[in-house]
């Protein structure tokens, strides 16, 4: 069972690979949203500290929204997704190697490129430390939850849009608690509370979500 | 089936529900009427003056009625969309589908209606409190399954993805109201508290009861009368249709 999924990963890891530029874009849209603040905001170090683990989640947020299009597109033109369905494993274990797979592409690369995005914005070492460390837990959630609006919204006119509308209410808890950790670091209290919330958050999702995104998707490939 | 037993399907069937609708409309119309005007009279006329507040407050009586059916309408399409996923009654997700822009329309209302308040009371239309941030985004989930069942063409995809969107959703909504919660108190302390009174003056509760009841039935009204739409559209190549009294006319 398991190895339909390492199967499934390695194939979509390896098909990332082939056409990198759809990898790149994700983390190119991460850190030119990062470093637009600024610009926008003013070069303050102070202010800068300040609005850093907003804007950093806020960006981890959209880039990853703008990724989900792809997550099950592909597999849904070619007929692939179909064949995943028919498979004897169950649909279950395939979507959690998908989604694994798509976390790989286009989430840990963000997180390995938050912190020194964050020094650009003065964040100290520890900071830092819980930024990545909450990326770490929060941006496989919002892979999960947003393979449910991927899967709903499979083949239909104006997806991207709708996905957005979809999705973006249900990341707003992963929102909170990671930009809240971030937070309650940089002010000097402990941001253990908040991690622990995200790594029941990232339970969660992990148990509910890829439940949701088989059922979604059987119905989406009728 | 033994005829002894209820039969629990006999009104899941678009067919027997659309007349049973038809009557059950005027019904539930005339009702809301009666205790809505019955409310409003109450609020504007009988319901004393808050000793604080003056006469603003009584926007209440439409605010937090209406916030209250926001929050269960999207239970009661929950409900509709789980029972139509496990028995796969059609008619089950037309409810949900005919509830969702009333329940939009009274999250709106609660919404505006408590910037209204909040402008005398406050001093400002909007505070990131907790319980206007978690009904900001319950709007949110309500226009994004409207979108969602607005985007797919083929009406049995449109009433599972819902459906499926609804289940999540409400799932959601609790996780949801704790984070904004614990947010809120996070960030700052607790600058503006909406329950400066809890001991209201019983008329005051009557009448907010009886606006209550009066949205209940107007929402009961109002989704009937939709669902008869959608099934009127969705059954139109039906035979029973054409022998409809209001086909032939």
């Amino acid at each position: 069972m398991f190895d339909a999924m390492l199967i499934l990963i390695r194939r979509d890891l390896t098909l990332a690979m082939r056409r990198r530029s759809d990898v790149l874009t994700t983390l190119f849209f991460f850190v030119i949203v990062v470093s637009l603040f600024p610009l926008g905001i003013g070069p303050e170090l102070e202010t800068l500290r300040q609005i850093a683990p907003g804007v950093f989640w806020v960006a981890a947020l959209l880039a990853s929204m703008l990724a989900l299009e792809k997550l099950f597109a592909g597999d849904f033109d070619d007929g692939t997704l179909e064949q995943m369905l028919l498979a004897p494993e169950p649909v279950f274990v395939l979507v959690l190697g998908k989604v694994l797979a798509h976390w790989l592409i286009t989430g840990l690369p963000l997180v390995l490129l938050a912190p020194l995005l964050g020094l650009q914005y003065d964040l100290p070492g520890e900071t830092l430390q819980v930024l990545v460390l909450s990326l770490l837990l929060g941006t496989p959630a919002l892979s999960l939850i947003g393979a449910i609006g991927a899967a709903l919204t499979l083949g239909l006119r104006g997806g991207g849009v709708l996905i957005s509308l979809l999705v973006l209410p249900l990341y707003i808890p992963v929102l909170i608690f990671g930009a809240g950790a971030v937070e309650a670091n940089a002010s000097g209290l402990g941001a253990a509370g908040h991690l622990y919330m995200m790594g029941a958050i990232l339970l969660l999702a992990l148990v509910a979500s890829p439940l949701a995104t088989a059922a979604a998707l059987r119905i989406s490939a009728e | 089936m033994s005829s002894r037993l209820v039969n629990w399907f006999h009104f899941a069937s678009p067919a027997t529900f659309y007349p049973l609708a038809g009557r059950l409309v005027p019904v539930f119309a005339v009702l809301a009427v009666i205790l809505i005007g019955i409310g409003l009279y109450l609020s504007f006329f009988v319901a004393p003056t808050d000793y604080k507040q003056g006469d603003g407050y009584r926007i209440i009586f439409v605010h937090v009625p209406a916030a209250w059916m926001s929050m269960f309408i999207y239970l009661v399409m929950a409900f509709w969309a789980a029972l139509g996923l496990i028995f796969n009654t059609r008619l089950s997700m037309m409810m949900a589908q005919a509830l969702a822009p009333t329940g939009a329309l009274f999250t709106f209302l609660a919404l505006w209606t408590g910037a209204f308040w909040g402008k005398p009371m406050w001093g400002t239309w909007w505070v990131w409190d907790a319980r206007l941030t978690s009904e900001l985004i319950l709007l949110f989930l309500y226009i994004g399954y409207i979108a969602l069942q607005g985007a797919i063409d083929d009406t049995r995809r449109a009433d599972r993805a819902g459906a499926i969107l609804l289940l999540v959703g409400v799932v959601n909504i609790p996780i949801i109201y704790f984070s904004v919660k614990w947010w809120n108190t996070l960030h700052q302390g607790a600058s503006v508290s909406m329950r400066g009174d809890v001991r209201m003056a019983t008329t005051m509760l009557w009448t907010m009861l009886i606006m209550a009841l009066g949205f209940w039935a107007y929402a009961i009204a109002v989704a009937l009368k939709r669902v008869r739409c959608i099934i009127l559209e969705r059954e139109r190549d039906a035979a029973w249709v054409a022998k409809l009294p209001e086909a032939q006319a």
